[in-house]
């Protein structure tokens, strides 16, 4: 029998950024609020401080910031006809755990969709004819436009705390900054970060072929700033350890350094770590969630938790493994196209170019993890997808980031991986090597989908969500293209020496390596009940008090990463609970 | 000190030691003057190895980042200790992974860890299996054959020449996973002494402030690095 905690108005699960923000904007209300986290507290101080987390054993190679596979964790296939195994180690994706979640160890590239991103579907049938559209793509729009969702793109980067520089204010394309992005009512909050040497090359090769380089739009302070809720961030100083490292400088966009400070003081806010949610309760007529049940890890035992509203705020893949072990929808069935739960899984497809330069010093310790210098001349809006065969895009990026030795050694193709070559390799290539990475579009398709495990089952005894997922051609042809255009440009550089990886025809998912932490869908937006988990509010379509943030949203995945699209759509989410929803609890669509 | 059967060469502990360590000028000075020596390897008291896989792992270290040419080895760096330690903590019983059955051992590599055993499990059985190879194919164990043939045995090893049950097919890229991981990182884990390894490429460590670097282009960072611990070189 089940501990029962007092009522709520609101209970928040997993408090990273969405619940973050959910937390503040719903506390701002005078709501009666609980955010139930699995893991545990951390902040700025004492969890991150110097020098202690300068550790790259510990954080970067033993990932101990990260959700343990022994907790919680994924089995994989790659296609129907595999025996789905356990994500037993870490590889891949490394989701987040405890306060903050993945918004204290990501690299802080802060990035907007492109317009054509939230209605592709319609862009791709008016612009080039549906035909092109693959067989076994579910390519849709989004139920929510670009405009509609610009001043929730505003405000969350004012909370984030961005540094950049607008290529498009209100429709005027600026010289220095991206011309291909979407407008922007106002510029960056902070001006762009300084440009390391590597950047600096990539960005006057890029120019001297006609592209149109600007500099990454970074949740790295390059000022000091404070924010709407009045917290305080300070001026990176390059330290180099950022993804996977919480941020010891207070310059870094996460929860701790813009949210949470300010949400404490709220009496009517409350948070309990160590509080695993197992199951969102729905009432008999399954029409509404009477809250939550959860693990409480000290005391050893179920709690239920009542609420009026329920935010799913957990990382994508917790969201979907809830929603399905919930009943929050059905679970999606690639064969006849029925159910929206788990539907729409998408990744990103990475490639990228390393380049020697013997004589040259690039001190790769010397960044941040949005450092750099970008082009969007090869993003979604300017591929010409009827000529090139494929749909989609990228963004590349130089800038020195990560470059702590065990897990960053570049080195030239034909160098041996251990002996007196690979030593003497070392010594000859580190700090003269930099790179071009491209960071694409993922598309989705009927065979790349969640649902639930057969056999594997957690600590709790729930099944294990069930990841089916491969590359697809679509997206392969688009990376090889990619490889194609960023082979010149890297040539004309004159390296001693370039190693490019970029994945091809007849490419299989590899769980070993890190990939990105850029899971996407799964309970996705739309238009209507039938093709999707949620509507344009992060509503979900089966109880309408039920609302599932985060990038489990997302249709497909757009070529960049996914935390400007989260943050904007959870401000959009929450806009709509405080203005249409709290006066008359319904489904708003 | 005496040679030892089974270990890697007399010159590798002497360069191991405090009395060997090849320093230059006056951080030579320092050095000596500031710090207690560490345990010689040879009298270093393992978390978890037993001794004839602490013979394995330093012969193999050695042979992985051998002392010769430019820039420390494993020995140098004590990367056995590193080993040793991981292996008795929380990595070696793979506290964090999901380790629960069943066990798909032998499924493709892309996979993922599918064995049921653990990193100091997969050194517990497959060293002795290397070393029966050895044996077979070069007419004695690891650690006592000379460089030319430890060189080759690995890269048979390497190669999946060796026939490993596939709970221990791994061995070997872990094996090496775990030399670099010692070798490179902070000297708080029981390799990289004294930091030899972040000396020898450039990379300042724990320093983690770079305010004034980020626009000098093209310019070596020109300080030494520092450890958790506050140690400097």
């Amino acid at each position: 029998m089940a501990r029962q905690e007092k009522k709520k108005d609101v209970v928040i699960v997993g408090l990273g950024w969405t619940g973050s923000i959910a937390g503040i904007e719903l506390a701002q209300e005078g709501l009666d609020i609980v955010a139930l986290e699995r893991g545990h507290d951390q902040n700025t101080v004492p969890n991150f401080e110097y020098p202690q987390q300068i550790d790259e054993l510990k954080y970067g190679v033993r990932l101990k910031m990260m959700q343990k596979p022994s907790q919680q964790t994924v089995t994989v296939r790659r296609n129907g006809d595999e025996t789905a195994l356990p994500y037993r180690q870490l590889g891949s994706f490394l989701p987040g755990n405890g306060v903050g979640g993945a918004g204290t160890h990501w690299n802080g590239l802060n990035w907007r969709p492109q317009e054509v991103e939230l209605r592709l579907r319609s862009y791709v049938e008016e612009t080039f004819g549906a035909d092109i559209i693959p067989e076994g793509m579910n390519l849709g729009d989004y139920p929510v436009s670009y405009d509609e969702l610009e001043p929730f793109f505003t405000q969350f980067e004012k909370v984030a705390g961005i540094s950049g520089y607008a290529g498009n204010l209100n429709g005027e394309i600026r010289e220095g900054g991206n011309p291909f992005e979407g407008w922007r009512s106002e510029d960056f909050p902070m001006p762009p970060m300084p440009t390391t040497y590597d950047s600096s090359k990539f960005r006057d090769a890029a120019a001297a072929m006609g592209y149109h380089p600007f500099p990454a739009s970074a949740g790295i302070a390059s000022t000091s700033y404070v924010n709407p809720y009045g917290m305080q961030m300070g001026p990176c100083n390059f330290c180099g350890f950022c993804e996977r490292f919480g941020c010891y400088q207070y310059s870094k966009s996460s929860p701790q350094t813009t949210i949470l400070g300010a949400l404490k003081r709220y009496p009517n806010f409350e948070y309990r770590t160590q509080s695993e949610v197992l199951r969102v309760e729905l009432a008999e007529d399954g029409q509404t969630a009477t809250g939550v049940t959860y693990w409480d890890e000290a005391a050893q035992e179920e709690v239920f938790q009542p609420a009026d509203i329920v935010i799913l705020s957990s990382y994508q893949l917790n969201n979907v493994h809830l929603m399905l072990l919930s009943g929050l929808g059905e679970a999606y069935d690639p064969l006849t196209g029925e159910g929206t739960l788990g539907k729409n899984y998408a990744y990103q497809m990475n490639g990228g170019i390393s380049m020697f330069f013997r004589d040259e010093e690039f001190n790769p310790f010397v960044g941040h993890g949005a450092n750099g210098i970008c082009i969007d001349d090869f993003s979604i809006s300017q591929n010409d997808f009827g000529a090139e065969g494929f749909i989609g895009g990228s963004y590349w990026r130089s800038g020195t980031f990560n470059g702590q030795p065990i897990r960053n050694m570049p080195l030239p193709a034909g160098t041996p991986s251990w002996g007196a070559g690979w030593k003497q390799a070392i010594g000859e290539n580190y700090g003269h090597a930099m790179s071009i990475g491209s960071h694409g579009s993922h598309m989705a398709y009927a065979n790349n989908h969640l649902d639930l495990d057969p056999t594997y089952t957690d600590r709790h005894g729930r099944p294990l969500m069930r990841m089916t997922f491969n590359w697809q051609d679509n997206d392969l042809k688009m990376n090889q293209f990619m490889k194609s255009k960023m082979e010149p440009l890297a040539a004309s550089m004159n390296p001693d020496s370039m190693r490019a990886g970029f994945k091809g025809p007849g490419a299989e998912y590899d769980v070993r390596p890190y990939q990105t932490t850029h899971n996407t869908g799964g309970h996705i937006m739309s238009e209507n009940a039938r093709e999707g988990a949620v509507n344009r509010y992060s509503q979900s379509w089966k109880a309408h008090n039920v609302f599932a943030m985060g990038a489990g949203n997302f249709v497909q995945n757009t070529q960049y990463n996914p935390t400007g699209l989260v943050g904007g759509l959870a401000y959009h989410t929450v806009n709509a609970i405080r203005t249409q929803y709290l006066s008359n609890p319904r489904p708003l669509v | 000190m005496t040679d030892l059967p089974g270990y890697p060469s007399r010159r590798n502990f002497l360069k191991a030691s405090a009395a060997g360590v090849a320093l230059s000028g006056l951080a030579a000075q320092a050095q000596a003057q500031e710090t207690t020596p560490p345990v010689p390897l040879e009298e270093y008291e393992r978390a978890y190895l037993t001794a004839a896989e602490w013979a394995f792992v330093m012969a193999a270290t050695a042979r992985l980042i051998p002392s010769e040419g430019d820039g420390p080895g494993a020995i140098e760096t004590r990367v056995p200790v590193f080993i040793d330690l991981q292996l008795a903590g929380d990595y070696g019983s793979a506290d964090d992974w999901y380790m629960e059955g069943p066990h798909v051992p032998d499924a493709e590599p892309a996979r993922g860890w599918q064995t049921p055993l653990t990193p100091a499990e997969i050194y517990r059985q497959a060293i002795p299996v290397f070393d029966a190879w050895c044996e077979e194919t070069h007419g004695e164990t690891f650690a006592a054959l000379d460089a030319e043939r430890q060189d080759a045995a690995l890269t048979s090893l390497q190669n999946g020449d060796v026939a490993l049950d596939p709970e221990i097919r791994d061995f070997f890229s872990i094996l090496l996973a775990n030399t670099k991981e010692g070798y490179f990182a902070d000297p708080q884990y029981g390799g990289n002494h004294e930091m030899q390894s972040w000396v020898y490429i450039g990379f300042p460590g724990a320093r983690a402030a770079y305010r004034a670097w980020p626009e000098r282009h093209n310019e070596k960072y020109p300080l030494g690095p520092v450890s958790i611990s506050g140690e400097r070189a």
